[in-house]
């Protein structure tokens, strides 16, 4: 068994084949000129073993080399890379199939933000008439820790809706540091949720540590590729064209081990990308690929995710403007680039400019998550939470989120229609015509218990009471206090002790035996 | 077994199930016998009407309401439960003593003069009868005159106006005005619902109780029946 996530059936293209064949030219000629600086030597050094055309950047002040990548290396890399990526889960039932010629849609929360924003409630009195007391937010905005992870991770391990985790909150305790992040995050992550795990690397040394710790929890090394519980984000490329150093090294060494890699590219139209729809497009096309044809290089058949992140500038301030409906073209339009390879695609969507959840935050990220979900990429990183574009993270908003992502998969399901029920839909009009009340009704039951009716919002106030707030807050609570399966006591123990760096006080187990 | 007969009735009345064909709350109940059934049998082992009535039926819709109240059931799960106790009701009518013990009163409802609009109105009608009034159902677009002549027939303990629209319910007061001049206002409560009214227009024509839905329209009726008391 595995997680089923929602088919889309005739997705929202907005390019022709036309169109995307000339994408897929602009951004092959990109790759052989100008080319992709690279940072990182060894990546050159791979390019220029494999026939890419390498030199040099002399006048640069760090070491650099330019690389002029061939159209045939890419498509190699586009042959060898896996059609199908499977991301494992520690409950096997929340397993993922990405496949990458199907648009099947996953939910996936995201990003990391160093903002956690908790909400209570006070009872504010009407000033003509006291006794009316209405219920108001009050946010209070601090900095994430390692618990706040652990609680993100828990919170989302029962939003139906959300299929795979990667963390929405930074930990920033006084006892992190960059030796000791990863495992710390990794750990709180897949303790907390029994559902797959993605992140990114803060340092390449821990790479190990993490994937033994995985290993730990699943059995073994050949558990851990049949079921890879955990995954990874590099964002090795900075726009415009050039592989960073570090990220690039964390790419080669991932695609080394072979486990599952999200190559993600995030270019901003109108400063480190064209504005131009085609001209941003064809850019993050041309550093994707680099991406993964570097990780086949490396390791023909490592498992790649095409991740596009391309986000249109803002007007008054140049940051990014993630609810501008251009963001969502970019997404769309990269959504079915990687279709085109049949390479699974990781996608954006939900993000917000709003600070506190309300109106503009719905309206910013529905948009989007709509429109997006509608175009069919296979993992989309959908913001579950996020607010003020990647810094806060709400869980309240998280909850919100779910809901309206069940609304969006129920939307999406497919008509069911064929001659069995048309004759079904034609008896029920035969019988209500015999009846005085002419109604049908009594065959909403039937639909309604099967399934086949969605259920009303369930945060709906009574009268003109706008109570979403105070009834999300409600059923976050509740999803709070429902348990979650942990990792076993004597795993735990064996991580504790083999895997350097974990705070004592993540250990469950030990801190029941405290209390 | 007597006991059984009417626990199990009143589960039935719970799942909605009117025959032994309809798949009931849970939908697994398909061919086990259901209210209607399950009213012949008990009238078959000698339980008396009214014990089926209040311990199995009205007990049973009880139950119905609380899980409305809780958003545990939607208004088809009433409506089918209603539709069940109704039918049942149909077969203990012949057993029954007389009108009195019969139902909880005659009510004659109509969408007025004017109105074709009357989902709002059905249903009302569909969960007074399961809630164990006599009904009688007038149809839409009903003058003041029809009224006047089902009222001094009939003679309804209650009478339900219902209208949509704003265009319409003034057909609503000019009921009431009808009614009146026959000397028959006092004869019967109207209550008033539907999209377009309100308590405040309730008051302005001078009905007796404006209901926002049907399951109002059942605690305004039980608290006209408390106040006869």
């Amino acid at each position: 068994m595995a997680r089923e996530g929602i088919l889309v059936h005739s997705p929202y293209e907005r390019m022709t084949e036309e169109q995307i064949k000339q994408i897929h030219h602009a951004s092959m000629q990109i790759l052989n000129d100008p080319g992709i600086i690279s940072f990182n030597c060894e990546a050159a050094e791979i390019f220029r073993a494999n026939g890419a055309e390498v030199t040099p950047i002399t006048s640069a002040d760090n070491p650099c080399w330019l690389v002029r990548i061939p159209e045939k290396l890419v498509l190699q890399a586009i042959s060898s890379a896996p059609k199908i990526v499977k991301l494992g889960a520690r409950n096997k039932d929340n397993s993922l199939f990405l496949n990458g010629a199907e648009p099947r849609v996953f939910f996936v929360s995201g990003s990391e933000t160093n903002i956690w924003l908790d909400v209570d409630f006070q009872t504010y009195v009407k000033k003509s008439n006291p006794g009316i007391e209405t219920l108001v937010p009050e946010f209070h905005p601090r900095r994430g820790t390692v618990l706040d992870l652990c609680q993100a991770a828990h919170l989302c391990e029962h939003l139906e809706s959300l299929d795979a985790f990667i963390r929405p909150v930074n930990i920033q305790d006084e006892d992190i540091t960059e030796d000791n992040k990863d495992v710390n995050k990794f750990f709180a992550s897949l303790n907390n949720t029994t559902k797959h795990v993605m992140a990114g690397l803060t340092s390449l040394e821990q790479l190990d540590n993490v994937i033994n710790m995985a290993k730990l929890i699943v059995g073994g090394e050949e558990e851990l590729k049949e079921n890879p519980i955990i995954s990874f984000i590099t964002c090795l490329v900075k726009s415009p064209l050039q592989f960073i150093d570090d990220s690039s090294q964390t790419l080669i060494e991932i695609s080394r081990r072979g486990l599952p890699v999200a190559i993600a590219i995030s270019p901003q139209g109108g400063t480190t990308a064209p504005i131009k729809e085609d001209g941003i497009v064809a850019q993050l096309n041309a550093e994707v690929l680099a991406g993964i044809t570097l990780s086949q290089l490396v390791n023909k058949g490592t498992p790649v995710l095409y991740g596009s992140v391309p986000v249109r500038a803002r007007l008054d301030n140049l940051s990014d403007s993630y609810g501008a409906p251009e963001s969502s073209q970019y997404n769309i339009d990269c959504v079915q680039m990687a279709r085109s390879y049949n390479l699974p695609c990781y996608s954006t969507a939900g993000v917000c400019d709003a600070k506190i959840p309300g109106i503009q935050s719905l309206i910013e990220r529905l948009f989007s998550d709509i429109v997006v979900t509608l175009s069919g990429p296979q993992y989309l990183h959908c913001a579950y939470g996020l607010l003020a574009g990647n810094a806060t993270f709400c869980p309240l908003q998280a909850v919100l989120d779910d809901v309206h992502f069940q609304m969006i998969k129920f939307f999406l399901r497919p008509p069911r229609i064929s001659q069995a029920e048309v004759d079904v839909s034609l008896t029920q009009v035969k019988e209500v015509m015999g009846t005085p009340q002419k109604l049908y009704i009594r065959y909403i039951r039937h639909m309604l218990r099967s399934g086949r009716v969605s259920l009303p919002y369930p945060f709906e106030g009574e009268g003109e009471i706008d109570n979403v707030l105070v009834l999300a807050h409600e059923r976050m609570k509740r999803l709070i206090s429902q348990p979650v399966e942990h990792i076993d006591s004597a795993t735990t123990s064996k991580i504790f002790q083999e895997i350097p760096g974990i705070l004592p006080r993540l250990d469950v187990y030990e801190e029941r035996r405290k209390q | 077994m007597k006991e059984d007969i009417i626990a199990i009735l009143k589960e039935n009345v719970i799942q909605g199930r009117r025959t032994k064909d309809d798949e009931g709350a849970d939908g697994n109940m398909v061919g086990t016998p259901a209210v209607l059934e399950l009213a012949q049998l008990a009238l078959e082992s000698d339980i008396a009407p009214e014990i089926i009535i209040k311990q199995g039926l009205t007990a049973g819709i009880q139950v119905v309401g609380n899980k409305f109240a809780a958003k545990e059931y939607f208004i088809p799960d009433m409506l089918a439960s209603a539709e069940a106790v109704s039918g049942a009701m149909d077969i203990l009518k012949p057993y029954l003593d007389g009108p009195s013990t019969m139902t909880k009163g005659k009510f004659a409802i109509a969408t007025v003069k004017g109105d074709i609009h009357d989902i709002g109105k059905n249903i009302v009608a569909i969960l007074l009868k399961g809630a164990g009034y006599e009904v009688k159902d007038l149809g839409i677009d009903v003058s003041p005159e029809k009224i006047v002549e089902v009222v001094r027939e009939y003679k309804p303990d209650f009478l339900g106006l219902s209208a949509l629209l704003t265009t319409t319910m003034v057909a609503m007061g000019k009921t009431i005005e009808a009614l009146k001049e026959n000397g028959l206002r006092d004869k019967v409560k109207v209550l008033i619902g539907g999209a377009a009214v309100s308590e405040e227009y309730a008051q302005e024509i001078e009905a007796d109780a404006y209901c926002v839905d049907g399951f109002h329209a059942i605690k305004v009726l039980e608290n006209f029946q408390k106040a006869k008391l």
